[in-house]
């Protein structure tokens, strides 16, 4: 498994990131980052808090602007064009770490909502598309319910339903653990190690190591804005080469 | 046993029981309720003499009212002396009170008509969870029926209005994956000229499939009060929505003409915009336009609600947490599709306890409309009625009788928003 997981998955480039640079007002958030993303890699995103992660993966849905340097996604460039980032959100899925769904409607509704006014699938089949995703992530009977009716973890898993309804090329991870409780962590893991095994291209922005070292192809390490250092996960957590990941390591391993 | 013991092994696990039964009782909810403590026990009995000293001096002023008497002094003497309510004068002259003194009466069925269908056109909008959608179309065509039952004329007329809407609408559609705010205002601008250009076609035909007409200047009432508040009310909450929306627009040209269109309106006085209604639009208007007083006056009253009612809703607006327009982002919905589908449903909701005030107010400020010389109930009361004759000198009775229609319109408003929230809550907290 281990070596599997470590060969380069295919020569088709997902993500490509290209000197890509990012500012909040004159604050220099991203800088000069350059990363090439391949079909079916798993990708683990760490460093300290305010390093960046969460811009660098908004940025690849244009949640983010970038102001300098280039990011093709699928093959299209990312451009101020409204219809062009509508479709590259659209191919790009997203997991937020408060979950995010719509309160005031089911999770049946939450899941088939996109696919219905984005993808104009007729309605019976976006259901069914939906309840496919739902038993899936192991929550069919949950359907008529609304979010508020039901646990972190098992919101959480919807919340990846729901993503994976627009059938994304890539799926993006923003903490998706760090909000829920010890016990339901395993449960959204258990799912996107799922996902990763059917091969789905993952960018993943998380302190869970052990779901590092399990799925991930590479870890990228972030400090201040910059990549600082990236390798396979068993070199990453075994020999770290720079010393502020030697840091990183020490603190999030050390207890 | 000793009692220091700590280790505790369970051997059986506790069924599930159900819950203690509360105790009840007539007297146990008196006595928690009215006389839990001295303090509470004597404000009990105070309040109590209170109401039944007013019961007991109020009863004889309705147990001895007089309902069929034709005027004040004949009234009078049937009293006799006694203490006892003129209630002649609304069995009198209810019809005046209701549709103003000009309106045809053989005509009253037609606004009467037009208000009972009032209640199927609004229950599918209000009730939408009990009523097929597909009973919306009566709701859309509803406004075009109603204007023909009450002014009469050519049939043409609401046809040709409604053709405006319905092209608005289109354009709209056509335009709105550009730019959502430019959409509206092309939509707005093609309804406006088709309306214009059809004056040209309706005007010469006003005898083609025609009802008796009735002049605007005829109407009057409490007739009036309830147009101009259910016209109102209807087209400021869409309106509010588009300058809620429009204020926060990226686009600094839409931007700019929200905030200032809110910011002055707000500031003016309501009595001004009516004054503004009913001279100054009058000189601006090429002479010969016969723009009618009514729908100035609409005019006036939907853009003062609409400004109130777009600052309810963008604190509704402003009350979502970010994260619900980054996921409807990252879905890939539109601005538009965004907008009508995850934050207007989550915005209004919040605002509803907000809409409903400026609604009612609004409804109430409508009889400001007497201020102005129009007959509606305050005017057609102060007016004609206290004026005659007959029942010059009745005033507790019939502005009595305004203020139960009006209480019993505006309390049915407000429990119908309480019930409304509680079907919309989902959150389960
Ligand atoms: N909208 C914003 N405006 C201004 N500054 C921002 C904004 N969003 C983030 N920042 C700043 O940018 C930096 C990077 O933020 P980011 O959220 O990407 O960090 P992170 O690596 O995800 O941290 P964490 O682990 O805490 O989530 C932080 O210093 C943050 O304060
Ligand atoms: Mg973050």
């Amino acid at each position: 498994m281990a070596a599997e997981t470590q060969m380069k998955v295919s020569d088709q480039v997902a993500v490509e990131i290209n000197k890509m640079n990012k500012w909040f007002g004159a604050f220099h958030v991203l800088r000069d980052i350059d990363l090439t993303v391949y079909q079916g890699e798993r990708i683990v995103i760490a460093g300290p808090s305010g390093s960046g992660k969460s811009t660098l993966i908004r940025c690849i849905n244009a949640l983010e602007e970038h102001q300098k340097g280039s990011i093709t996604v699928d093959g299209t460039v990312l451009s101020n064009d409204i219809k062009n980032i509508d479709r590259i959100r659209s191919e790009v899925g997203m997991v937020f770490q408060h979950f995010n769904l719509f309160p005031h409607l089911t999770i049946l509704e939450n899941c088939t909502l996109a696919p219905i006014w984005v993808r104009k699938t007729p309605q019976k089949e976006a259901e069914d598309i939906a309840m496919h995703f739902l038993e899936k992530v192991k929550i069919p009977e949950q359907a008529d319910k609304y979010p508020g009716q039901l646990s972190g973890g098992q919101q959480q898993r919807v919340a990846i339903a729901r993503s994976l309804c627009m059938r994304p090329r890539i799926m993006l991870f923003d903490e998706p653990t760090s909000a829920l409780d010890p016990e339901m962590i395993s449960e959204v893991l258990d799912t996107m190690i799922e996902l990763a095994e059917e091969g789905m291209t993952m960018l993943c922005v998380t302190h869970e190591m052990g779901f590092a070292r399990k799925v991930a192809n590479r870890v990228i390490f972030m400090d201040q804005g910059q990549i600082v250092e990236q390798n396979e996960p068993e070199e990453f957590f075994n020999n770290p080469q720079s010393e502020r990941t030697k840091l990183f390591l020490s603190q999030i391993l050390g207890h | 046993m000793s009692d220091n013991q700590i280790s505790f092994v369970r051997t059986h696990m506790l069924p599930e029981a159900p819950p203690p039964v509360a105790a009840t009782g007539v007297v146990k909810w008196l006595r928690e309720n009215l006389f839990s403590s001295p303090a509470n026990s004597l404000l009990t009995i105070v309040s109590l003499y209170v109401v039944i000293d007013i019961v007991i001096s109020a009863a004889p002023w309705f147990l001895n009212g007089v309902w069929d008497s034709p005027s004040l002094s004949a009234c009078r003497d049937i009293l006799d002396g006694n203490v006892g309510g003129c209630f002649a004068v609304l069995s009198e002259r209810w019809n005046q009170l209701l549709f103003g003194f000009k309106y045809p009466s053989e005509l009253y069925w037609r606004p009467g008509l037009a208000f009972i269908l009032l209640f199927v056109a609004g229950a599918p909008l209000l009730f939408f969870k009990l009523f097929p959608s597909k009973m919306l179309i009566f709701t859309g065509l509803y406004p075009f029926i109603a204007y023909w039952l009450i002014w009469g004329g050519s049939l043409l007329v609401p046809v040709f209005a409604l053709l405006g809407v319905l092209l608005g609408a289109f354009v709209y559609k056509r335009t709105v994956s550009a730019s959502a705010g430019m959409a509206v205002i092309a939509g707005f601008v093609a309804a406006l000229i088709f309306w214009i250009l059809s004056g040209f076609i309706t005007a010469p035909m006003a005898n083609v499939l025609a009802i008796e007409p009735v002049p605007s200047r005829d109407m009057g009432g409490f007739m009036i009060n309830l147009m101009l508040g259910v016209v109102c009310v209807s087209l400021s909450v869409p309106f509010g929505i588009m300058l809620a929306l429009g204020r926060q627009s990226s686009m600094p040209i839409i931007k700019w003409i929200c905030v200032v269109f809110i910011e002055f309106i707000r500031g003016v006085p309501l009595i001004t915009l009516l004054f503004v209604a009913n001279v100054v639009l009058a000189y601006f208007l090429p002479p010969g336009t016969a723009f009618d007083l009514i729908l100035r006056v609409i005019i006036m009253i939907t853009m003062f609600a609409s400004a109130y009612i777009a600052e309810v809703i963008r604190g509704g607006l402003a009350a979502l947490p970010r994260g619900q327009y980054e996921a409807a982002d990252s879905l890939g919905l539109d601005y538009a599709q965004a907008m009508q589908l995850i934050i207007l449903p989550q915005a209004l909701k919040i605002s509803i306890p907000g809409i409903v005030n400026v609604a009612v107010g609004l409804f109430k400020d409508t009889t400001l409309v007497s201020v102005i010389s129009m007959f509606d109930i305050v005017g057609m009361i102060r007016g004609p009625i206290l004026a005659s004759a007959e029942w010059n000198g009745v005033y507790w009775e019939l502005f009595g009788f305004a203020a139960l229609l009006f209480f019993v319109t505006c309390y049915g408003i407000s429990q119908y928003s309480q019930w409304l929230e509680r079907q919309l809550q989902t959150d389960h907290r």
